[in-house]
């Protein structure tokens, strides 16, 4: 009998061309394109005078550059506005599919994949983009690359890697009520640290992870990257089939049964050996929110700011003492004293439908203090569009926040949508990094819940922390 | 692409971890179209404050980034090591280089070097206090020597591929285009339910 291999191992080695001492050549079944990464790909591509191997196999948007105001959409340069033409360009001349600014199938490209069904269990996945790793909430190795690698895979339709460690993180316990994807993708990074995973591709196992919806292990997948991961992945059941079933460019007719059966075939087999396993134990665990300038730097709502001397490490305790100072806070003071001034819904983590219903319940009859600015950014056009069917833009626009065009606007600062500096803000997005939202902006990473309940209070909180609504209409 | 053999200079410390590359290269940059022309773009925030390493006027001429550990985490951005290369960084050396920051670094000629913390410490801190100390990498032999912090010829870690195509000076591409036949054998066996795109389904 074959030896027992894991989902990794199984998706790596069917799309294995070739292995060699210097790298396996892996097949790529579906390459996205952002605006930002892709130009100088396809220059060099055109200046060698190559052409692209499977433009059936590529899809593009634009995404990090479009402006989200609602009234006017302009772009805020002329070199955000040649990126744009460049784009569109390329894609006009190799027949590439494509979704500029302000088209009805616009987008974040981790948003687009997943809803039109391009991206299914058991698929090579690829994109000039770090956050790619979201795909592998269906099951798929979807991993981020740079420019080069996107020309590579544009000649060839393959890349040249060394194969990826496998490692195996099964989530453990139960969970409090109040916490979501975010704060479990939050604590798995509190955990690891900001370079735990390098090296590996995650397969993130347990219960815990099997009950989150499609959308909860796109956030959890989402956020392996700020572990260092090239990627994580969750195994395909129920719940991702359920998700597939009738998306525009999912299997139809009988080959649905086919891919069906397929899918369920690679779930990691029995006794399989990963080259790195972890437990996390996540009783308990409470909304969390980040207090440094990286992801790992994190505590639950409610807690205390830690003190650099608590840290066992001298860099970990250098890395304490910088983030400190950029976020110009002092340590013991609780994360719930912190004055926040922009509230952000929206990104590739949290800018879903689901995360949008999320806010909105807890939105649902309350009112965004006066002192903070909130804006929330559907994650595509087609989000925007559901969730004005159900009325959720109401919701939101009633309780004081600014309803928007879709983009990755606040998470990266580059489209006009920026935090003022020496700002705080919370955000759903991914990044808390220095300057990612704007030059001197101090970011906060929470869920979408407690960003709402953020905005209503003025400071860091999560939802059981609101008062009761009184008014008739509050539900 | 050349072919790299030695690679020696001096170097700029930074004495910091999980370097992010929206610090090496902030998103305002991500605009251009151009692939060449971000040099002043490096470390542009960090080089604001006059103290920041790279305005030290005894280390013009420093041609090698010693860091903490995770240099290049974060954002894909291949813009950031167009701005190192652009600078006339020739190599990065840290414990540990963020997975696609490490493979960018060397499609432009850039060479990651990642050596065990303690060696790492004794670079840094040689480097701190003198700024002519010169680091030289045996990109071939997988080495890298620096007399004054007591390295001789350490071997550091590099991805195959990457070190293939360095010491080679190949184009990737073009190496991976000789095994035209096998892929077309992968492509005329793949699953009839992947999914398909273009411009119709727009
Ligand atoms: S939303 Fe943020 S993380 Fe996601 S693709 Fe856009 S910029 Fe990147």
């Amino acid at each position: 009998m074959a030896s027992p291999r894991t989902l990794i191992d199984k998706i790596w080695e069917s799309r294995l061309i070739d292995s060699k001492p210097e790298g396996d050549l892996i097949y790529i079944d579906l390459h996205l394109f952002n605006e930002v990464t892709s130009p100088q790909a396809f220059e060099g591509l055109k200046l060698k005078g190559r052409k692209v191997r499977r433009p059936e196999l590529c899809m593009a948007t634009a995404d990090h550059d479009v402006p989200t105001g609602k009234l006017e959409l302009r772009l805020i340069d002329e070199i955000a506005d040649k990126q744009l033409r460049f784009q569109q360009m390329y894609c006009k001349q190799y027949g590439i599919e494509h979704y500029p600014m302000s088209s009805s199938g616009n987008g974040i490209i981790h948003v687009l994949g997943p809803e039109k069904g391009l991206t299914q269990p058991g698929m090579t996945i690829v994109c000039g983009d770090s956050h790619t790793a979201t795909h592998g909430a269906f099951g798929a190795v979807a991993f981020g690359i740079g420019t080069s690698q996107v020309e590579h895979v544009l000649a060839t339709q393959t890349l040249r890697l060394s194969r990826p460690k496998t490692m195996s993180v099964t989530l453990t316990g139960t969970p409090h009520s109040d916490a979501t994807a975010k704060d479990l993708a939050l604590a798995v990074i509190n955990t690891l640290g900001t370079d735990g995973g390098t090296g590996h591709l995650i397969e993130f196992r347990g219960e815990v992870v099997h009950n989150l919806s499609m959308e909860g292990r796109m956030t959890l997948c989402n956020m392996a990257i700020e572990a260092g991961a090239r990627s994580g992945l969750v195994a395909p059941d129920e719940t991702t089939f359920a998700y597939l079933k009738e998306k525009e460019r999912s299997p139809k007719g009988p080959l649905w049964d086919l891919a069906v059966a397929y899918w369920r075939s690679l779930a990691t087999d029995p006794g399989a050996q990963f080259d790195n396993e972890i437990e996390i134990d996540v009783t308990g665990l409470s909304p969390m929110v980040t207090w440094g300038v990286n992801p790992a730097q994190s505590v639950p709502v409610g807690s205390k700011i830690p003190s650099p001397e608590s840290f066992e490490t001298k860099s970990e305790r250098d890395a304490t003492i910088a983030a400190l100072s950029y976020m110009d806070l002092e340590p013991g003071i609780s994360v719930s004293d912190i004055p926040i001034h922009t509230v952000f819904i929206g990104s590739c983590t949290n800018g879903r439908l689901e995360d949008l219903e999320a806010a909105a319940r807890v939105l649902s009859g309350r009112k965004v203090a006066t002192s903070v600015r909130a804006l929330v950014v559907p994650g595509s056009a087609s989000i925007k569009r559901a969730a004005e069917r159900l009325g959720i833009d109401k919701v939101f626009s009633e309780a004081g926040f600014e309803w928007r065009s879709p983009g990755c606007s606040m998470c990266v600062g580059m489209n006009g949508d920026v935090v003022p500096p020496g700002k705080h803000s919370a955000s759903t997005s991914n990044r808390n990094f220095e300057g990612r939202q704007g030059p001197g902006a101090r970011t906060h990473l929470v869920s979408p819940e407690t960003a709402a309940a953020t905005a209503v209070l003025g400071r860091i909180a999560s939802p059981s922390d609101l008062p009761p609504i009184n008014k008739k209409e509050g539900k | 692409m050349e072919a790299k053999s030695i690679i020696k200079g001096s170097a700029y410390p930074i004495r910091r971890s999980n370097i992010d590359t929206d610090q090496i290269l902030p998103a305002k940059w991500m605009k251009r179209v151009e692939r060449t022309g971000y040099e002043n773009g490096l470390f542009e925030i960090w080089r604001e404050d006059s103290s920041f390493i790279f305005n030290d006027p005894m280390r013009s001429q420093a041609s090698i980034i010693v860091a903490g550990e995770n240099f290049g985490c974060g954002s894909s951005r291949q813009h950031a090591v167009w701005a190192l290369r652009d600078f006339g960084i020739k190599a990065v050396i840290s414990s540990s280089i963020a997975d696609i920051h490490r493979g960018n670094l060397p499609q432009e000629g850039v060479l990651p070097v990642e050596l065990d913390q303690d060696v790492v410490e004794l670079i840094m801190a040689a480097t701190e206090a003198n700024p002519k100390v010169e680091i030289e990498i045996d990109v071939t032999n997988r080495t890298v020597t620096c007399r004054e912090a007591g390295v001789f010829a350490t071997p550091f870690r590099i991805d195959n591929a990457s070190h293939f195509n360095l010491i080679h000076g190949y184009d990737p591409i073009d190496v991976t285009l000789t095994f035209n036949k096998s892929i077309e054998q992968h492509e005329s066996s793949r699953d009839p339910w992947l999914p398909k795109c273009g411009p119709e389904f727009v």
